[in-house]
């Protein structure tokens, strides 16, 4: 199987969404001349041409409202957010808009339509820059996000969102656009809502998406030293969640961590340990654990920003203290 | 005295009918909310009929696009749909055009091709743009109607999406519905100009100016407009000067203006107007504007008694129309 990165892998999902279906076009800043500010959508604008790969102003409201009404009538459109921080500026047509239209339409209205883009802390960018975003959008019905930790999950689950007929939220990660890991030739799908067990123990559940899977992953293998067999638990799709999974990964191991690199406070981790607490309290051998960013702006500085976010040792010290172990 | 004779006689009655319904459907609903059958916003269109008259009549809705604001009462009775699922929209019953959920802000009809009832002051904008763009995406030679609010017009939506229109070539026609206040405050206190049209030489765009108290000036101004549109797919401005009796919601009374500037404006009245000229031109007598003025009294009562029977939505409804 090849190995690909990251970026390759969502490029591949939207280049055979576009070839497949007329409707798909891309939009979004430096998408097309430029090929991505993260060469994501490299060769694009040289397959599909101006018409279905567009070059927009800096706007995001505008042109995340755009989709929006074009995906009300009938297109498919993916939009690009250069990163998340900046689709606070659109977060009224997300929230007001792309969630809305079908309910506010009694049902009349679908909006089909993909924005994806880079969430989540990267390296000396401060504290504008570098911020996990996604429980903004998480917490509002009428949508769907999805935030993938593999190339492989990343082109799966992107066909998939891209043929939905709901609005989709794809959080990438800058850091991670460069990673690789095998995608099969041949086409295959991943449904949204199923998570993935990417690593099977037997001790704790450590349960994360995104970014921080590869944190977890490397924290098992140092809990396996110590006598520790985690199962790392890779949700991939934050709304609509894969409850199930959760709740039989820790009815097996009776200890859980969640990794969520956002602020603690009500945010996607907070609300996973919540559920884990309620529907599992009787298979509970320890109170749940969460592993966070710390509740401050990010700094610039490299020490104190690798200090403010989720670390293998910080999940490996959760997973020992949940297992009285500490 | 307008030259009605090259218009057909049927067409002017049924514009005067349209405007004359959505006037008795506006001080019926003002009843309703009285009596509390209604709760919540509800923005009246009384004194504006001319203007979403006007305009439907101009286009073509087999293949244009229309969408609003929550002011949206008059347009949803433009394009033609059904006064009892308007009126039991308003009274949040289950046979109401988007079954209760959205009231009187969210009215939506998509096979009219009437796409809301917007409740976001300019978030309409944006999405109309994107209509516009699926025209230009398809060349299927339709254009989109937009209206918003001369209080919509300083949103950042507004400068985003001409600057889209422009860039894109989208047959989008942006309409100020102009009735000189957002909300209680006047224009001329929020504005840099009163002529909103010159804003559209900042995108590079055409700007026009239209009387939105005459119908047939509407009609004329919006037919024109959008023959070009349609030709050049080229967006426009129109500042569609109007004017609102009532105050911004129900709850307004609407202290901010003079007596005397509201008896101008109905000095002007679309519907006193029209009538007028069509009794001039013996099209219609008084009594034929009685008898249509007692038939659409009774519409608007036949919509609130069928409102009124009408069932509240079960509960498990609430968790439909939120997904697709």
């Amino acid at each position: 199987m090849p190995e690909i990165q990251m970026r390759e892998a969502i490029r591949q999902a939207m280049d055979e969404e576009m070839e497949r279906d007329g409707r798909v076009f891309l939009l979004g800043e430096e998408v097309g001349e430029y090929n991505g500010a993260y060469k994501v959508s490299k060769g694009l604008l040289d397959k599909y041409g101006d018409k279905r790969v567009r070059d927009t102003p800096i706007t995001e409201l505008g042109f995340t409202g755009l989709a929006v009404g074009a995906a009300s009538v009938g297109l498919r459109p993916i939009v690009e957010w250069m990163t998340f921080n900046f689709a606070l500026l659109a977060l009224d047509q997300v929230v007001n808009n792309a969630a809305k239209m079908r309910h506010m339409s009694g049902g009349q209205i679908k909006v089909p339509m993909v924005i994806r883009g880079p969430n989540g802390p990267a390296e000396y960018l401060s504290s504008q820059h570098s911020q996990a975003l996604h429980s903004y959008f998480v917490h509002v019905p009428g949508i769907k996000v999805i935030a993938p930790s593999t190339p492989y999950d990343a082109k799966g689950l992107l066909k998939t969102a891209i043929r939905d007929d709901n609005p989709v939220i794809m959080a990438e990660s800058e850091l991670a656009y460069g990673w690789t890991g095998e995608v099969p030739e041949e086409e295959y799908l991943i449904p949204l809502g199923k998570a993935d067990v990417k690593r099977e123990g037997a001790d704790v559940t450590l349960v994360s998406f995104g970014k921080p899977i590869y944190m977890a992953l490397k924290a098992a293998d140092q809990l396996a030293d110590m006598g520790i067999d985690a199962e790392v638990l890779d949700l991939r799709s934050l709304r609509p969640l894969d409850e199930d999974a959760i709740y039989a990964s820790v009815r097996k191991t009776n200890r859980a961590v969640v990794i969520d690199e956002a602020w603690p406070v009500a945010s996607m981790g907070s609300h996973v340990g919540w559920l884990i607490s309620k529907n599992c309290f009787d298979d509970l051998d320890a109170p749940v654990e969460m592993v966070s960013s710390e509740d401050v702006p990010m700094p610039y500085n490299h020490t104190l920003e690798l200090a403010v976010q989720p670390s293998v040792e910080k999940i490996v010290r959760a997973a020992k203290r949940v297992s009285y172990k500490e | 005295m307008k030259d009605l004779s090259k218009y057909d006689p049927e067409w002017l009655k049924k514009a005067l009918r349209d405007m004359l319904l959505i006037r008795r459907f506006e001080e019926k609903a003002a009843q309703m909310y009285g009596l509390r059958k209604i709760g919540g916003f509800l923005h009246l269109y009384n004194g504006q009929e001319a203007v979403a008259v006007g305009s439907v009549a101009a286009v073509d809705l087999s293949k244009d696009y229309l969408l609003t604001s929550y002011r949206d009462h008059g347009h949803a009775l433009a394009v033609g749909m059904d006064p009892k699922s308007i009126m039991a929209e308003l009274f949040g019953k289950i046979t109401g055009c988007v079954r209760g959920k959205g009231g009187s802000m969210h009215m939506f009809d998509v096979e009219r091709h009437f796409l809301g009832g917007n409740g976001i002051v300019g978030a309409q904008i944006p999405i109309a743009t994107g209509v516009a763009f699926k025209q230009m995406y398809d060349e299927d030679g339709g254009v989109t109607l937009c209206y918003f609010g001369d209080g919509a017009i300083h949103q950042g939506a507004f400068h985003e999406s001409l600057n889209l229109a422009r860039i894109w070539d989208l047959p989008a026609i942006y309409i100020v519905e102009n009735n000189h206040f957002g909300m209680g405050t006047a224009t001329k206190r929020v504005s840099g100009v009163e002529d909103f049209s010159v804003k559209a030489a900042g995108y590079g765009l055409p700007g026009h100016v239209i009387n939105g108290m005459d119908f047939l000036e509407v009609y004329e101004g919006i037919k024109k407009i959008a023959d070009e549109t349609r030709k050049s797919s080229t967006a426009c401005l129109i500042d569609l000067k109007t004017y609102r009796y009532k105050g911004h919601s129900i709850s307004d009374p609407a202290k901010y203006r003079t007596k005397d500037e509201l008896e101008q404006y109905k000095q002007q009245d679309p519907i006193v107007q029209l009538k007028a000229q069509m009794i001039e031109a013996k099209l219609i007598s008084e009594d034929d504007f009685k008898a249509l003025d007692d038939e659409l009294k009774t519409l608007v009562q036949e919509a609130v008694d069928f409102a009124d029977a009408s069932e509240e939505p079960a509960l498990h409804t609430m968790y439909e129309d939120v997904l697709a």
